[in-house]
């Protein structure tokens, strides 16, 4: 599904030069359910980019689906995401002041999808994301924390990823909240999509099936999570 | 992306920010309402101009006195030669074809006295001719005849204003008596208000026969204008000709650089009239441009401050695919949305106002299809000049600063 070779990535700010990532190598297979772990610093939020296609690496080859997109341009790069992948982000990111059911279909206006068939996927979406159907035309502020994170999961969902990202999901939540929103994750791998979750906190990491360990921008481990 | 998503995307954006957007606006609404305001004034004035100088005759062609050169080369001005004379304009109407009419006056200006009352105005010494050709209708009584003429009648026809300041607002003067440089003139006649506006009012007049004028008021021979009338539209140019060609062969000149007299159609004072309020026209609306360019500076600003408040929305669009045109358009669509709505709301207005001046003012006003279709191009191409940088400024975000942006 995706695999990355010796990718690395270094950042260049008024002549000083930071190497985020030195040398990453593994691949990630359908179906996964994957999280990537490490304190602040180490990395994981660039692997993440690079991985979701947002950000190109420095060195080292990409390849997304048999394809290699480490080269790509941002309309290229724009297109994958567009059609490939899902994200969800720790602090949400919903447009204030827009109903439920807008937010979700916001993926939809760049696709040729007609305006009737795009209600119908994101009501679907919402349903596997789990909001009560009662919600779907508040406005997306007038939700609780644990609402509209499974909205933007839904929103996620909407273009029918290969690859769901989430970027500390639950970091914005109560552990209660979190617990639920990390079950709705669980249940999405089950239904046979590719979750990747990227997250500090070890007892998240536990929810998955294998846990990528990074630290200073290089993976000190890489195990598969038997529960 | 459907242009309807585009649209419904800008109706959100400008809906979230309902009094930002109609502040901003404001300037778009003054600026393409003046403009609109203007041109109608300008070009109302142009053709209020046009039908003053049509209502001085149709079909009119002005032959008048050229310079008068002293030995010294001093000009005294054109007009000022006495070189025409009423031979002049009784070949005119012999031997010129599709001349219709033809009507030579005297003019000149003498104190005019009647009952204790006076006033100085305006006296033509003139023919029968005159108010077909100057488009004179007559309110009372008759015009000077031709019988008037040859026997050098001392009878006068008032203009309606001249009659106002001697008798009193709508007497009939007929019969009474008027002096005019020591003589008595019977009024046989008033003539039809033709309204004051344009060139001296051709209300405030007193007309007498054109010999009468010669022999007792100028004592010479001369006439100061003749005026033909040309059968149609299409002979003015062929009359025109005619008329200079017979009178160089009449005063014996054979260059026409040296001629003693001068012609004039009515469509030459029409189009030096609208070459006047043309230039005002456009100056005008170059002054009410200005504030346009102010307004768009407006838009530009509150765009620039949307693209900054929404950095994160933006990185959000484009983590879920859009492109960067995608960007680029929706917040040009924004501006030009705002551009629009500012001129359709400016088009009202000022036309409102334009027509405000009318009703309130002697100026009238007159809005042209063109004016409007010029105003919605100005603001629509005003969006795009001055959305431009804030939609590119968006376009360019790097998504994961954007993302981060707090």
């Amino acid at each position: 599904m995706l695999e990355v070779k010796n990718i690395s990535k270094v950042y260049k700010s008024s002549g000083v030069e930071t190497k985020v990532l030195k040398g990453i190598s593994f691949s990630i297979n359908d179906g996964e359910f994957v999280a990537i772990i490490g304190p602040s610093g180490s990395g994981k939020s660039t692997l993440m980019h690079i991985l979701g296609c947002l950000d190109s690496p420095t060195g080292g080859q990409y390849f997304f689906e048999g394809k290699d997109v480490s080269q790509l341009s941002d309309d290229e790069l724009a297109d994958i995401r567009k059609k490939k992948i899902g994200f969800v982000f720790q602090s949400f990111n919903l447009l204030p002041r827009a109903t439920v059911l807008r937010n979700v279909v916001l993926p939809l206006i760049y696709t040729n999808i007609s305006k009737g068939e795009r209600e119908e996927i994101a009501k679907k979406s919402l349903n596997s994301a789990g909001l009560d159907e009662t919600r779907f035309h508040h406005l997306s502020n007038q939700l609780s924390g644990g609402e509209m994170q499974r909205v933007a999961i839904a929103r996620a969902l909407v273009n029918n990823p290969a690859i769901i990202f989430a970027d500390e999901p639950t970091g914005n939540l109560d552990s209660k909240t979190g617990e639920v929103v990390l079950e709705t994750f669980k249940s999405l791998n089950e239904q046979g999509r590719t979750v990747i979750l990227i997250t500090h906190e070890k007892y998240i990491a536990e929810h998955t099936k294998r846990i990528i360990s990074l630290k200073d921008g290089e993976i000190v481990e890489d195990v598969i999570n038997h529960r | 992306m459907f242009i309807t998503d585009l649209f419904e995307e800008t109706y959100f954006a400008i809906y979230a920010n309902k009094v930002r957007s109609i502040l901003t606006i404001l300037g778009i609404v003054i600026g393409i309402g003046s403009v609109i305001a203007m041109i109608s004034i300008g070009q109302g004035a142009a053709g209020s101009i046009e039908s003053s100088i049509q209502s001085m005759g149709s079909n009119l062609i002005t032959v008048m006195p050229g310079f008068q050169k002293s030995f010294s080369q001093i000009s005294a001005g054109r007009g000022s030669a006495q070189s025409l004379t009423i031979e002049d304009s009784e070949a005119i109407t012999q031997e010129v074809p599709g001349v219709l009419a033809v009507a030579p006056e005297v003019s000149q200006r003498y104190q005019v006295v009647a009952k204790g009352q006076n006033t100085n105005t305006q006296i033509v010494g003139t023919v029968y001719s005159y108010p077909q050709v100057k488009n004179i209708e007559i309110a009372l009584g008759v015009f000077i005849s031709d019988q008037n003429v040859r026997s050098m009648s001392k009878v006068a026809v008032l203009g309606p204003i001249t009659r106002d300041d001697l008798f009193g607002e709508n007497t009939n003067p007929l019969g009474q008596t008027v002096r005019i440089n020591g003589i008595n003139f019977k009024v046989i006649g008033v003539t039809q208000s033709k309204g004051g506006t344009g060139f001296g009012s051709q209300d405030d007049v007193v007309f007498i026969p054109i010999t009468t004028a010669q022999k007792f008021l100028a004592g010479s021979n001369f006439v100061s204008t003749i005026s033909v009338q040309a059968e149609s539209d299409q002979a003015m140019a062929s009359v025109q000709s005619a008329i200079t060609n017979l009178l160089l062969r009449l005063h014996n000149i054979g260059d026409p650089q040296m001629a003693d007299f001068s012609t004039l159609s009515q469509q030459d004072i029409i189009e030096s009239a609208s070459s006047i309020t043309n230039t005002m026209t456009i100056l005008l609306a170059a002054i009410a441009g200005i504030s346009l360019i102010v307004g768009g500076i407006g838009i530009m600003n509150m765009m620039m401050t949307t693209v900054t408040e929404r950095t994160r929305e933006i990185g959000l669009r484009k983590a879920i695919g859009a492109k960067r045109s995608d960007i680029s358009l929706q917040f040009l669509a924004e501006a030009v949305m705002l551009t629009f709505l500012g001129g359709a709301i400016g088009i009202i207005l000022g036309s409102a106002l334009a027509y405000g001046i009318a009703f309130f003012t002697a100026l009238p006003a007159k809005i042209s299809l063109f004016s409007i279709i010029l105003a919605f191009g100005v603001s629509a191409g005003i969006g795009i000049l001055f959305g431009y940088w804030p939609a590119q400024k968006a376009a360019k975000l790097n998504p994961i600063e954007a993302l981060r942006y707090e």
